[in-house]
């Protein structure tokens, strides 16, 4: 059964219609003590079908990997627990947005995930211009970790 | 922000899948921002706030 109601897969797959470019979402996952995995995966099978014309593959697509057996891929992305996901270009070089989420983006997760998905696709940022010239001029490593709660 | 600059890396954490990280970071409200694990934000700030906090690491040490 499909997660979303037919008004929201309608107002998804409009959103969706203006990406620019493709998006590869890891979701990194492992078989035990993962309680939210599956429905994670749920969640992720809804985007594809909704980012492309109805029976095509989408804009949006989804590589599974286990944490466990390919643990140089977590690495490379600094995932260390499951469910995560890493947000990437899906081009050539499948250059990394830097844009992560851990935990089951359910609820306003969701919307969140929506959202950074449709900027890595080519929506333009919400960042002012002047905002956008502060954050040019950072030289060093930052980490932001927002901390959520489902609501 | 990570979209802006290469050298940011955006992680959205629901704290309540990983109590371990939420005690951590003693998050005891949301959402609640954690920079280089040193500063806090706590609440949704404006733009130009939040960024101004963000960046506390490279303004207090410029190179």
């Amino acid at each position: 059964m499909a997660l979303l109601s037919s008004a929201d897969q309608e107002k998804l797959r409009e959103a969706f219609k203006d990406m620019t470019r493709p998006v590869r979402v890891l979701f990194f996952t492992q078989t035990f003590e993962c309680e939210t995995c599956a429905q994670t995966r749920q969640i992720l099978d809804e985007l594809p079908g909704l980012s492309g014309p109805p029976g095509a593959s989408g804009k949006i697509s989804i590589e599974e990997v286990n944490l466990v057996l390919d643990q140089d891929r977590a690495k490379q992305y600094g995932v260390d627990r499951a469910p995560a996901l890493a947000l990437l270009y899906d081009d050539p070089d499948a250059k990394d947005s830097r844009i992560r989420f851990l935990g089951a983006p359910s609820g306003y997760e969701f919307v969140s995930l929506v959202q950074a998905v449709l900027l890595v696709g080519g929506r333009s940022s919400t960042l002012t211009e002047s905002s956008r010239q502060r954050l040019a001029a950072v030289d060093r490593p930052i980490t932001l970790q927002v901390f959520t709660t489902p609501t | 922000m990570a979209f802006a600059n290469p050298h940011i890396t955006a992680v959205a954490v629901e704290a309540t899948e990983f109590p371990d990280l939420a005690r951590k970071y003693q998050v005891t409200g949301v959402p609640k921002t954690v920079v280089n694990d040193e500063i806090e934000i706590l609440g949704a700030l404006p733009q130009e706030a939040f960024i101004e906090q963000a960046l506390t690491p490279v303004a207090r040490d410029p190179k």
